[in-house]
């Protein structure tokens, strides 16, 4: 009699001992999933809108290339600039050495360019050519899906 | 006895409320990151230009399209409104299986579109004339994959390795983006 009671009462409550360890478990998932690095735009992006496009799967094989006219601070924008990573590139030439660096270090680079609507055509295809020589071949123009 | 409970108590730290801080700071990641997807219009780009000459290409297997700083676009010389191209371009790749006109490409697979912009012409009139080139391309991949498959191309592209997609192989897409011209 008293054994059977005894085995009722200690099931009485589900284990949560282990529940910390689950959700620190999550927590450290979504820490490392998640790509914490931040450029500080110095030229301004606004992009533009596409309806067929596709999704860059492989987050950590892109490297981003920003094209559009420089932040000059109090709301005035001055001539379109290149920048790469946290600087912006004066040189267009420049660019090949930049992105050749890039492709050694990650064979699969995949360039995302992410131009200013308003920019011209002009620079973007500067840019292009420079990334032709670089090697770094597969490129995505970046764009938002299109809101009906 | 008395004395004897209370040093039982204490004998371990609360956990209880471990789940409640690592919840915490679970919901504090889940609202700081922006887990923003990337989405683009992917493309390749054609190795360095070297000193070979290009390969003869038929004339009637050139699309040629034509953009000015104005948005203002040409079509083999003709004048056409930029959501026109989407069904232009999809009568002209897939010409063999349609009205078979002498003047569109001979077949899909020999197809090639060329877009040529000005200088001056902004970014967001190139992507949106991409955008309807590429959407020609997908609708007419997607229509070989239902007829053959019963599925989007994008269900079957997922099932089949990259160099037995045969719709792939049929529809190739022979985009051409021509270094932009001076301008005026």
């Amino acid at each position: 009699m008293s054994k059977f009671k005894k085995k009722s009462s200690a099931k009485q409550e589900v284990p949560t001992s282990s529940l910390p360890d689950i959700i620190f478990m999550l927590l450290i998932f979504f820490m490392v999933v998640t790509v914490l690095r931040e450029v500080t735009l110095q030229v301004r992006v606004e992009l533009t809108d596409a309806t067929n496009i596709e999704k860059i799967e492989q987050k950590r094989l892109v490297s981003y290339i920003w094209i559009g006219p420089e932040i000059l601070g109090g709301g005035n924008f001055g001539s379109t600039k290149v920048q790469i990573d946290d600087a912006i590139v004066e040189d267009i030439n420049a660019i090949r050495r930049l992105m050749y660096d890039k492709l050694i270090e990650e064979p699969r680079l995949i360039v995302s360019l992410r131009v200013d609507k308003d920019s011209e055509m002009g620079l973007v295809s500067d840019v292009k050519q420079e990334l032709r020589h670089a090697g770094t071949l597969r490129i995505n123009y970046s764009t938002l899906r299109t809101v009906n | 006895m008395f004395l004897n409970k209370r040093g039982r108590e204490g004998a371990e730290i609360p956990s209880s409320s471990m789940a409640d801080i690592a919840f915490l700071l679970l919901v504090f990641f889940l609202v700081v990151t922006t887990i923003d997807v990337d989405t683009g219009i992917g493309m390749q780009l054609p190795p360095p230009p070297d000193d070979s000459e290009p390969p003869p290409i038929r004339e009637r297997n050139l699309m040629n399209i034509l953009v000015n700083s104005q948005g203002m676009v040409l079509i083999n010389q003709e004048p056409a409104g930029i959501h026109e191209v989407k069904d232009l371009v999809m009568n002209f790749v897939d010409n063999a299986n349609r009205s078979q006109d002498p003047n569109l490409s001979e077949s899909p697979q020999q197809a090639i579109v060329s877009i040529k912009t000005d200088r001056q012409t902004p970014y967001e009139i190139f992507v949106s004339m991409l955008d309807e080139v590429i959407g020609a391309y997908r609708e007419l991949r997607n229509q070989a994959a239902r007829e053959q498959f019963g599925v989007d191309y994008a269900t079957f592209r997922d099932r089949v390795a990259r160099d037995e997609d045969i719709i792939r192989q049929t529809y190739p897409q022979n985009i051409s983006l021509a270094e932009p011209d001076q301008g005026n």
